[in-house]
């Protein structure tokens, strides 16, 4: 019965955020103001969709990208560059969870603390956080440095429990690796997630949401991009097949470069892949199998490199190279000890 | 049951999500091959390989395909068949303990896109979207960058490799909100509004999007169709059973040695799932599970052997749903983890109808005095009453999805409610149980 402490303390809030908009005139003040250029890059949106206010979500992480939340103000412009009403508008932001009603602190930490993160400790680490931090759900530390959130599924439930930053994960937590990453974040930090790409900051990244570049330069934008993705479990059952040799049947393809074409066999090879990507393949999970069974993560660096890779792909996708430095995801392991 | 990577078959591919690995493990290829297809031509073979939904429901792709009204040949068109037609790809993934088509999309973005392309040359569309859930930063990044590629390579715009036919694509953020899993609550948001359901006929092949005919598809759907259009619908079904056939992507979490994402054929238990993923953590055993995610009814150590596929889920009294195979073992307390769920629903109940909004509000308020052990003996059948004034009559399958946890965990699991109750109050029921101290979890 404890496996999910908390979960009647309140911390998992049911019903509508009533809370009210900030609109106090000193924070108002401070607010960067939405200017001309957003104007311009909100019709670009705009001109994306065969109606305009398709835009509306988008216009509102926008307003997000430059003031940390939705604004009194961000709520006007909306309205006023799609011909609505503030009404209207305020109905629409305050249906959706990622639109806030305080300013944002730099990072937003999200602890997911539905069932299954909940029980393999996503609470454990919500509650260590909010006690660390001593402040609840949807509250901001007084340093502005990070705003708390509780989330509800965060779709990466073979990697629970959970955190996010800034919407990118944080694998595996635990209490100890969640609080050292909060305290990173905290001195200035930006530690490397395990997967998606390396922290702007809140308002970075709901410019992307808003369907613009969040970078100046394209190889900033390319980095982001090629941020890890692919962790052990969502290899897991690829790298299996190709360790056990199975495979889809063979395609009947009538290719004329596929000699196999034709030869419906269990031995037949994957189709839609070369014989060096199968080799490769087969590397990655020859290689990573008797670390996996240890408990180990980090698989691949002794391996040999996959047939067909380049060594400046090196760390990339492929390698799950873990975060380093932070604590985050350290102590992960698939063969978790619960 | 062999694993039958298909979907997956990039996953490990080095920078699996750029178009040049993409192109170089036969990426477009399909497009290429149905380009030289009619857009009907296709919708047969879809039709004809027996692919079925794979955002929960089920329906065959290619019938849905086929309700989008299409001019006659020789007739001036009218109404919906002169109307614009849309694709939405759903990739609100946020069900829980559904995690597959994030992956997917950050891994093999690119064959989500040859899926929309060649389903919206299918349909008649000339403009895609795909609707993908806010949170997911870095599958939406994955998919603006390959899209992008996508353009730059002649796979989008005006003119799709010299075909004649042009298709724009959109990648969409939403903003945190379950319910936009819903597809017509997804066309609702992103028509620019709250997400909230729409009364169902009209149904979206007729008036969707802009009121226009839409087919809206899950991620893992639209993926699957290179892959049919490729290797054939007879292909197709060698794997699984004849009328769930395909190869499937099972993720396995919870109380598992290695959970993460199998991809089997249609049809795999998950007797044989856990022989992948290291069984059950070790010294503890399969207490309750679900096929597909929290609004599919728990299964328990008795449905092992059920296979998991559309129809035989449904004959075991559960829904195969997202095939989200949350694990628990005998320390987790299924009134609790009920509660978490039914929290959740109450948190993303979107308000329009009564039952859901009310509904799910009492529920928590209920399972959480039983839980406390403040319970009372006619809660149980409170709660069942309860449920019975929510399923069926609630606006969209949000307020049925809530009830499933619930009147399952009751069916498999009445002692574990019986036991949370004071004494006095089991008495009433002529009970006397008492809570099994567990392991302590975590």
């Amino acid at each position: 019965m404890s496996a999910l402490p908390g979960s009647f303390e309140g911390t998992a809030v049911t019903g509508l955020d009533s809370s009210p908009v900030e609109a106090r005139p000193e924070v108002l003040a401070q607010l960067p103001p939405l200017t001309v250029q957003h104007e311009a890059e909100a019709a670009e949106v705009m001109a994306r969709y065969p109606q305009a206010r398709s835009a509306l979500l988008p216009m509102l992480h926008l307003v997000q990208s430059v003031q940390g939340y939705v604004s009194p103000e961000g709520v006007g412009f909306c309205a006023r560059l799609l011909g609505l009403t503030k009404a209207e508008v305020g109905a629409v932001a305050t249906f959706y969870t990622m639109y806030k009603r305080h300013p944002t602190g730099r990072h937003l930490v999200s602890v997911c603390t539905n069932t299954l993160c909940a029980v393999l400790g996503g609470q454990q680490i919500y509650d260590a956080v909010a006690a660390d931090l001593g402040i609840g759900h949807d509250q901001t530390a007084a340093d502005g440095s990070v705003t708390l959130e509780h989330a509800e599924c965060l779709a990466a439930c073979d990697y629970a429990p959970v955190v996010t930053v800034d919407y990118e994960f944080y694998d595996q937590q635990d209490v100890a690796g969640a609080l050292e990453l909060v305290a990173a974040l905290r001195r200035g930090e930006k530690p490397p997630p395990t997967r998606g790409a390396l922290l702007t900051d809140f308002r970075g990244v709901s410019r992307q949401l808003a369907g613009l570049s969040q970078h100046a330069d394209a190889a900033a934008e390319r980095a982001a991009v090629d941020g890890p993705s692919a962790g052990v479990p969502t290899l897991i059952g690829v790298r299996l097949a190709a360790e056990r040799g199975e495979q889809a049947p063979a395609m009947p393809a009538a290719q004329p470069d596929e000699p196999e074409a034709g030869t419906p066999t269990p031995e037949a090879p994957t189709p839609g892949s070369t014989g060096a990507e199968r080799a490769g393949d087969a590397t990655v999970a020859a290689a990573s199998n008797p670390a996996e069974k240890a408990g180990a993560e980090q698989v691949h660096t002794d391996a040999p490199e996959p047939a067909g890779r380049q060594p400046a792909e090196r760390g990339a996708e492929g390698t799950d190279t873990p975060p380093t430095g932070t604590g985050a995801g350290q102590n992960s392991s698939v063969e978790r000890e619960v | 049951m062999p694993l039958t990577p298909v979907l997956t078959q990039r996953f490990a591919a080095p920078r699996s999500w750029t178009l040049e690995t993409y192109e170089r493990m036969e990426g477009y290829q399909a497009l290429r091959q149905a380009l030289a297809m009619s857009p009907d031509e296709l919708v047969a073979l879809v039709k004809d390989s027996g692919l079925r939904g794979r955002g929960g429901a089920g329906f065959p792709t290619g019938l849905k395909w086929s309700f989008i009204p299409q001019p006659k040949p020789g007739e001036t068109p009218t109404g919906p068949a002169a109307a614009p037609k849309y694709l939405v790809v759903n990739a609100d993934e946020g069900e829980p303990g559904t995690c597959k088509d994030l992956p997917l999309m950050m891994a093999d973005p690119h064959s989500l896109v040859e899926g929309v392309i060649i389903a919206a040359y299918a349909i008649r569309s000339h403009f895609a979207v795909i609707y993908v859930r806010g949170e997911a930063v870095h599958a939406h990044r994955r998919l603006v960058a390959a899209v992008q590629e996508a353009y730059a390579a002649g796979y989008l715009g005006t003119d799709v490799l010299g075909s004649g036919w042009g298709l724009e694509l959109v990648v969409h953020a939403g903003a945190g909100a379950y319910i936009c899993g819903e597809e017509t609550a997804l066309l609702d948001s992103l028509e620019g509004y709250r997400g909230q359901p729409r009364l169902k006929p009209p149904f979206p092949a007729v008036a969707g999007l802009y009121g226009a005919p839409t087919v809206i598809n899950n991620v893992e759907t639209l993926a699957s169709v290179p892959y049919v259009v490729r290797g054939g619908s007879a292909w197709f079904k060698s794997m699984g059973p004849e009328k769930s056939p395909g190869p499937k992507i099972y993720s396995l979490s919870g109380r598992v040695v290695r959970p993460g994402q199998y991809e089997a054929p249609m049809g795999t238990t998950l007797r044989e799932l856990l022989e992948l993923a290291g069984g059950v953590r070790p010294g503890h055993e399969l207490k309750f599970w679900t096929p597909g995610g929290s609004s599919t009814p728990y299964f328990t150590a008795e449905h092992l052997d059920v296979p998991l596929d559309f129809d035989s889920v449904a004959a075991a009294g559960s829904m195969l749903g997202t095939t989200a195979l949350m694990v628990f073992d005998e320390t987790d307390s299924i009134v609790e983890a009920t509660l978490r769920f039914t929290e959740f629903y109450a948190h993303e109940s979107c308000g329009k109808c009564t039952p859901c909004r009310e509904g799910t509000y009492w529920l928590v308020q209920i399972l959480e005095r039983l839980v406390h052990g403040q319970g009372r003996a006619a809660d149980l059948d409170l709660l069942t009453d309860t449920c019975d004034n929510i399923l069926g009559r609630s606006f969209c399958a949000l307020g049925d999805g809530a009830t499933s946890c619930i009147a399952s965990s009751l069916k498999y699991f009445k002692d574990d409610y019986v036991a949370l109750l004071p004494p006095e109050e089991q008495a009433r029921l002529g009970r006397s149980l008492r809570l099994e101290p567990v392991g302590a979890a975590s």
